[in-house]
């Protein structure tokens, strides 16, 4: 960012030069649609806060939409006071953070064997895995809807209507798609790493655990974000398989107890939208730095 | 500390065969050279002998004992690839004591062993850095003394220097020589730079095509090539080659080069060569060095001839001086100070005491 401002400064000191100016028309079409889309993405979560300190008389009311007169938290101490929404919270984050370890516990060992060792058919495997991903969950939560009640039928375990079934049935969309980023990241690692690891006299598990996991560590951060994100935001799934307020998640909560018939109470609604998604926005701030810093400088003449 | 023997070992890549079944025996403390091509298998053999790559048929034996299929980690050795490899995230001392923490060697124990290969490679105020912050003749110090400090029985090096600059190449090389006198462990190298194999090598074992054309000390590669790629692949630049065939005449023998050029064959030599009078596919080899500038006393084996220069590159310390005979282009060295001129005749000597005459159809010097 000063980077590119201080380009910016020197491009506008010195007039000469075709180069120099089209660098600088370059940035200032740069700057130009990146605002236009800053501006884009966030205009909901902006709606979502102005609507959020509304009174309902507020909203009801025609008054400009994109001012607050009269701001007050009532609907997000009523929201933070309320035990149905913080029990959806709870129900969110339990599930998401397990679903994110059990994805990385399965997608890291499967893309270090996919990717590093190569075997008999690992090429195919790896395909197939990324094949899975390309399934829609609209598709697939028929099937799972079946299994669940068959599984019931068998065992006289209960799945349907669970929070925590969740956890079992999330990975099925998480797992492919981290192993596949993984499987990018591990084969992006010099080959002579894992052979001087191997020298060195490292089995395959140091390996992993000394060499692969530090070196990828920010692909296993993009993975993390990853199914971190699809858990706390899927819909689908929770919206099939989970119906008793207790047991839902927030992005069904909200639209299914805010709304009563045709009452919408949009000051909560937006307040809890807000809420909601503040978790990812947290997470993405503190992993970012190590998202983009390059671990892997240095290893090799590169 | 121990030998390497390699019995009739053979690598194929599906049905590629990359190493067609070479014997080799590197003696404890020797310094090998592999040296030869891209695509020659040498890489392929260091490989095989590390542990990362299968063997297809014969054995490799280290310090007597088949390691066919023991993995890298058991055989003992150490390797330092082209690349460096090293663990980008560990500090210089992380890396260097990697092999010993796996092993579980005491604390103060790997102390010792990392200062100590630190102080031969001069690289003791780097222990705390990581590979990135340092440049690449550091990190390849950093690379060499992961390998020392491991004690092994056997270093291994592939292309240690190709990803060097050329000055600091030369510097590392100089390097790599104090470093084996100093800690004397069997070493096999494996470079395509045949300056690096002669400057460094007790033995050099020049392959090509998957087979080894000759195993011998710098000195003998060079004065007593086995064959044409030998004797054309050491030595630079390259050994002029040039059809010729032997006359004899009152009980000489000659080469002659063509119509107008022909020379005295070396009485020693009259012997071994008397049989290829007449004999057809012949080629005359004779080294750029050996073709100087006209001298005012010539020795016995020295003659002087008269040509034409098509190009002269003049190196500071010496001119080379290109010429054809018969259309092959020659190329000798000569003082710099000896007035060569492109496009002007010249008169040069030739020194026939360091002839090679080989057979074009065996590949074989005679």
């Amino acid at each position: 960012m000063s980077a590119a401002a201080s380009a910016i400064e020197t491009g506008a000191l010195v007039k000469r030069g075709s180069l120099r100016r089209s660098r600088r028309w370059a940035l200032v079409w740069s700057y130009v649609f990146l605002i236009m889309f800053a501006v884009f993405f966030l205009m909901p979560p902006v709606y979502m806060l102005i609507m959020g300190l509304k009174t309902s008389a507020e909203t009801a009311a025609m008054t400009n939409p994109w001012w607050v007169y009269h701001p007050t938290l009532d609907n997000f101490i009523a929201l933070l006071t309320s035990r149905t929404y913080l029990t959806f919270f709870r129900n969110s984050a339990v599930i998401s953070l397990a679903v994110v370890v059990i994805s990385m516990l399965i997608a890291v060992p499967a893309a270090f064997s996919l990717g590093r060792m190569k075997f008999w058919g690992s090429t195919t495997l790896a395909a197939g895995v990324f094949l899975t991903y390309l399934v829609p969950d609209s598709l697939l939560f028929i099937p799972l809807f079946k299994i669940m009640a068959w599984v019931h039928e068998h065992t006289g375990i209960t799945l349907l209507n669970r929070w925590w079934a969740l956890i079992i049935i999330y990975p099925t969309l998480t797992v492919p798609f981290c192993t596949w980023i993984m499987i990018g990241y591990f084969q992006s690692i010099p080959k002579e790493l894992d052979e001087a690891a191997l020298i060195d006299g490292a089995g395959y598990i140091q390996m992993l655990t000394k060499i692969f996991l530090p070196v990828a560590l920010p692909g296993i951060i993009a993975a993390t974000i990853f199914a971190f994100t699809v858990s706390w935001s899927e819909f689908l799934y929770p919206m099939a398989f989970t119906v008793s307020a207790d047991q839902l998640v927030l992005p069904v909560g909200i639209v299914t107890t805010l709304i009563n018939g045709d009452v919408y109470n949009w000051g909560q609604i937006m307040g809890a939208c807000l809420l909601g998604a503040a978790p990812p926005l947290i997470i993405y701030a503190f992993l970012m730095d190590y998202y983009i810093a390059g671990l892997t400088a240095g290893a090799t003449k590169g | 500390m121990a030998q390497v023997m390699l019995r009739k070992l053979v690598k194929n890549y599906d049905e590629t065969p990359a190493v067609r079944g070479i014997d080799l025996d590197i003696a404890d403390k020797e310094f090998v050279v592999l040296v030869g091509p891209s695509g020659c298998g040498k890489s392929t053999t260091l490989r095989m002998i590390a542990g990362l790559e299968d063997i297809t048929a014969g054995d490799v034996l280290i310090g007597g004992e088949v390691v066919n299929d023991m993995p890298p980690k058991d055989r003992d050795i150490a390797m330092v690839f082209q690349n460096y490899a090293l663990y980008p995230h560990m500090s210089v001392y992380e890396n260097m004591s990697f092999g010993l923490r796996l092993k579980k060697v005491p604390k103060d124990e790997i102390a010792r062993r990392v200062e100590n290969a630190a102080q031969i490679l001069d690289i003791s105020e780097l222990l705390q850095r990581k590979p990135k912050q340092l440049s690449g003749g550091q990190r390849q110090r950093v690379a060499m003394g992961r390998a020392i400090v491991r004690d092994p029985k056997v270093f291994l090096f592939d292309e240690p220097l190709s990803n060097l600059d050329a000055k600091l190449r030369v510097q590392m090389r100089t390097e790599i020589k104090k470093v084996h006198q100093k800690v004397r462990t069997t070493t096999v190298y494996v470079t395509h730079d045949q300056i690096e194999a002669m400057t460094l090598a007790d033995r050099v074992v020049v392959m090509n095509g998957g087979n080894i054309e000759q195993v011998g000390t710098p000195n003998d590669l060079y004065h007593t090539p086995a064959t044409k790629f030998v004797a054309g692949f050491i030595g630079s630049p390259a050994m002029n080659f040039v059809p010729c065939t032997i006359e004899e005449a009152a009980g000489a023998l000659r080469v002659r080069l063509s119509k107008d050029l022909a020379f005295p064959i070396p009485q020693e030599r009259t012997q071994r060569y008397r049989a290829l009078v007449g004999q057809p596919s012949l080629l005359f080899g004779l080294r750029p060095e050996h073709i100087t500038e006209q001298r005012p006393h010539l020795e016995s084996n020295q003659h002087p001839f008269e040509v034409e220069l098509e190009v002269t590159e003049p190196m500071g310390m010496e001119t080379m001086v290109f010429f054809l005979i018969e259309g092959t282009e020659l190329v000798g060295r000569v003082n710099p100070d000896a007035g060569a001129q492109a496009g002007k005749r010249m008169k040069l000597v030739a020194d026939l005491g360091k002839m090679h005459l080989i057979d074009d159809a065996s590949r074989r010097v005679l």
